[in-house]
């Protein structure tokens, strides 16, 4: 298995390497409440989650809601406990803060593998917890959002309401043992107290910590459906996004930047562009200008006049091509080999080998990247939608000279991200152009096409899995990997160092919880081509597909039932069993020319899934999707089934259709007529069963989409006998 | 030029070459239209021209005079939403939302013009409209739901 002297740590690196020290001393000490900062005597902050004023009660939720509902089950989290009623609360985002660290992201940057829950697994959770801290990891991804808030916030909400009845029986000379609460009031015997009629009162009463949480037995929201807190106002069209931001005298703004990063602003021809009806200036921008007018689309129209020469391009399709070939399987560019299980090298049987590809992606959340910013030579507000919150304001300080409490960012719900707000190049081009035009406010919207043309890709990869069968069995996997690493390109753009393996070249291949007396799985970087990020499932929307294509072609050539034989090789119970329940809900009986089954293992939670298609005249067809995870414990049964449903569906429209090609050196696809999304006739009815089989509680944002690229291939693979190795699928079989 | 939007009459003056999205957005500060893609391929931006869906980042300012237009907010209210917005709320169809202003203005397009399509004219209906969160499933389960609670006129 993985040796300790491999089990390098990435956080511990990053953080030396980044001149960081932290030890028990600065973990024990606990962040400072920041909602205390400048707090009148009107108003009172029991723990940096609830906010009490004259209008009542706010829950402070600090994971950024990019369409998951994490605003939804954060407020209803806490209000378990509190005994308020989310849905006439109000939530808030609260300020960046340390306070607001996630205990649980860092745990995915470490060679830790998904199914992990032994003593290993339990030291990298809680050398997680300690980075969170003191690296003020104030962020949202990795579908951390509830195992972070799980614990946390039900005791926030339990401190707050015992705190709230301690001013209470304080304040009726009763003891608390007499009171109880219920929909923001406490009630007491012929008294009933709204908690912000408790003000006053909280003021000389100090915070009860560590109140022991109720069992679930006894909750009345959690662990059953209940309406999301956004879902009324985003059906009747009052929500708001940052693109609807609006201030007095705000002008608003468009990029228009090389597509190369860091080359320059080229040659560019403006005075076209600047007679145009509307437009105000045109000012420079790190690698281009910005466009700035008195309306978004005269602004983008005038844009569009900017005629520029941007000095050459970055790498070619070919270049890239060649990049990945060079890598894959060259030791020079090994970069971890983190399961290394016998000898794949002398396995008996009949060898097979195949080799794989999966092309660079956008994130191209429907609404297009943008930020509003006032500056003023004293104060710098930032309004936008953010995952990183804490690495932006770090950011702004940097260009704006101000010290970080002179910056405050207000976190904006957003229209989508798919990883793409952990990025914040937007907001550093809406500040310099703020800088320039201080005390006035500027919104920088980007054009969809800037957006796509400047994104910060999910990954190519190129695969070559090998593996031998004997006597109908699947022997022994060996598969190898070649990819642009996501965490150095991501901290690079922090001028953060990387030092260690890049565990999401390789997650959910490594750790896939497979048995064989034979595996190995190898992680090759591929240099810097272009900016890479995070996107949804990040390293497992390409493994997935790798590897549960490569295990499908494997038990074919064995003769074995796709279903049986990976059960035979699967010891791990959670897996096993959401694996014999999607078999249920299909009532799979072989592949039987329409079925295809994958399973994954990502960020904890173990996901089966079925794919049924038929091969129709007009192209191949997709009827069904049945998906069975476990996420240790279900919270909310309708956005679970949302989010595996939403997430199968993300990797099955773009395995199908999507990608971002180089052909000259920038991108050639625009908009979304030429980066194909799925549509609503592709779409299968889809089936989910969420299980909540105990253990630890997990994400569901981005579990469900590694195994469902890999199921609908396999089950081309029964209707076609086509084998689908290279995304986008449709280059290889039309689609109806 | 005259434009009515949600039951309140505007005299404006723009450009004839204004999409009349950023005439709502930014001129006159109806914010429930989306802007997505701005070339008529994402349909977040569909508000009803006269009654029917319409991309408004693909109708100018020359083409709505003295039209009658209605976004998101003018089909229902909080208190009395829209059958098709009270289906989508009982459905919880949306994740981030962005798109479904669209998505609902072409749902009740298409109801008001056909009260009972079949699967097939849902699926043509609305595939001009992308979700990129992938909400296709409700947004199937909230039509059925918006056509048998009837009422849609």
């Amino acid at each position: 298995m993985t040796g300790p002297s491999r089990r390098t740590v990435l956080i511990g690196t990053l953080a030396a390497g980044a001149g960081i020290v932290f030890g028990v001393a600065a973990y024990r000490r606990g962040p400072a409440n920041p909602l205390l900062r400048g707090l009148g005597p009107d108003k009172a902050a029991i723990t940096p989650h609830v906010l009490l004023d004259a209008d009542g009660v706010t829950l402070i939720t600090p994971r950024a809601d990019v369409g998951q509902g994490a605003t939804s089950i954060q407020a209803h989290l806490l209000a378990e406990e509190l005994d308020v009623d989310p849905a006439t609360v109000r939530t808030a985002p609260g300020p960046a803060s340390g306070a607001y660290y996630n205990s649980k992201a860092a745990v995915e940057w470490m060679p830790v593998a998904a199914s992990g829950d032994g003593i290993v697994a339990r030291g990298a959770m809680g050398i997680s917890d300690v980075a969170g801290r003191a690296l003020n990891l104030h962020l949202t991804g990795g579908s951390t959002t509830v195992p972070d808030a799980y614990d946390r916030l039900r005791a926030a909400g339990a401190s707050a309401r015992e705190t709230i009845k301690a001013a209470a029986a304080s304040r009726l000379g009763l003891s608390v043992d007499d009171l109880r609460t219920e929909n923001g009031q406490v009630i007491a015997p012929g008294a009933t107290l709204g908690y912000a009629e408790l003000i006053p009162d909280l003021a000389g009463i100090e915070v009860v910590q560590d109140v022991p949480l109720r069992d679930p037995s006894q909750w009345r929201r959690l662990g059953r459906a209940h309406l999301r807190t956004d879902m009324a106002d985003k059906s009747l069209g009052r929500f708001r996004y940052g693109s609807d931001m609006v201030l007095p005298d705000m002008i608003h703004a468009t990029p228009v930047t090389n597509p190369t990063r860091g080359a320059g602003a080229g040659t560019l021809e403006t005075t076209a562009a600047r007679a145009m009806r509307g437009v105000i200036d045109i000012v420079p921008i790190s690698d281009g200008v910005a466009v700035l007018a008195d309306n978004d689309w005269r602004a983008m129209k005038a844009a569009r006049a900017i005629v520029a020469d941007w000095g050459g391009a970055g790498p070619t399709d070919a270049q890239m091509a060649a990049a990945h070939d060079a890598a894959l399987d060259n030791d020079d560019f090994r970069d971890s080999r983190l399961a290394d299980i016998g000898d794949v090298t002398t396995a008996t049987g009949q060898a097979f080998t195949a080799d794989y590809g999966v092309p660079y992606l956008s994130h191209a959340p429907l609404e297009p990247a943008n930020a509003t910013v006032l500056y003023t030579p004293d104060r710098t507000q930032v309004w936008t939608a953010t995952q990183a919150p804490l690495f932006l304001l770090g950011t702004l300080a940097g260009i704006t000279g101000q010290d970080k409490a002179q910056i405050e960012i207000n976190a904006l719900p957003a229209g989508g991200s798919f990883g793409h707000r952990f990025e914040d190049e937007w907001v550093r081009q809406a500040t310099e152009i703020a800088m320039q035009r201080p005390g006035q406010p500027v919104r920088l919207t980007q054009s969809r096409e800037q957006d796509m043309t400047h994104g910060f890709y999910r990954p190519m990869a190129r695969a070559r899995g090998r593996g031998t069968t004997e006597a109908g069995r699947v022997r022994s996997l060996d598969l190898s990997i070649a990819a642009q690493s996501v965490v150095s390109s991501q901290l690079s753009r922090a001028r953060m160092p990387a030092v260690g393996p890049d565990v999401t070249i390789v997650a959910a291949a490594w750790d896939a919880p497979y048995v064989l007396p034979d595996r190995r799985v190898t992680g090759y970087r591929v240099p810097s081509l272009v900016p890479v990020s995070s996107w949804r499932s990040v390293g497992a929307s390409f493994n997935g597909f790798f590897l549960e294509t490569l295990m499908d072609e494997l038990i074919a050539k064995a003769g074995a039932d796709p279903v049986e034989e990976r059960l035979r090789l699967l010891e791990e119970p959670r897996a096993r069993r959401v694996l014999e329940e999607v078999a249920d809900m299909a009532s799979w009986n072989g592949p039987d020319g329409r079925f295809g089954v994958a399973l994954t293992f990502a960020f904890g939670v173990p996901v089966a899934q079925i794919a049924e298609v038929r091969n129709t005249a007009g192209g191949i067809v997709i009827d069904n999707l049945w998906i069975a995870a476990d996420l240790g414990r279900v919270l909310d049964p309708v956005n679970i089934d949302a989010q595996l449903s939403g997430a199968a569906l993300f990797g099955i429209g773009h395995a199908i259709g999507a990608e971002i090609t180089f052909p000259e050196g920038t991108p050639h696809q625009t908009n979304f007529h030429t980066y194909q999304s799925l549509r609503l006739w592709q779409a299968p009815t889809v089936t989910t069963r969420a299980l909540g089989l105990g253990g630890d509680i997990r994400g569901a944002g981005e579990p469900g989409l590694p195994a469902a690229a890999p199921a609908l291939g396999n089950a081309v693979f029964a209707a076609t006998g086509q084998r689908l190795r290279q995304m986008p699928f449709n280059r290889s079989v039309a689609f109806a | 030029m005259q434009i009515t939007v949600d039951g309140t009459p505007h005299e404006i003056t723009v450009e004839g070459d204004m999409p009349l999205l950023w005439l709502l957005r930014d001129e006159l500060g109806y914010l429930g239209p989306k802007y997505g893609c701005g070339i008529g391929h994402c349909g977040a931006c569909t508000v009803h021209l006269d009654g029917l869906a319409v991309r408004a980042c693909q109708i100018t300012a020359a083409e709505v005079d003295g039209a009658d237009v209605t976004t998101i907010e003018g089909l229902g209210t909080p208190e009395a939403p829209h059958p098709v917005q009270a289906a989508w709320i009982a459905e919880q169809v949306a994740q981030c939302g962005y798109c479904q202003s669209g998505q609902i203005m072409q749902a009740a397009s298409l109801l008001a013009t056909n009260p009972n399509p079949t699967d097939d004219e849902i699926d043509a209906s609305m595939s001009s409209n992308l979700c990129r969160c992938a909400t296709y499933p409700r947004i199937r389960a909230a039509l059925r739901r918006a056509i048998a609670d009837g009422d849609l006129t």
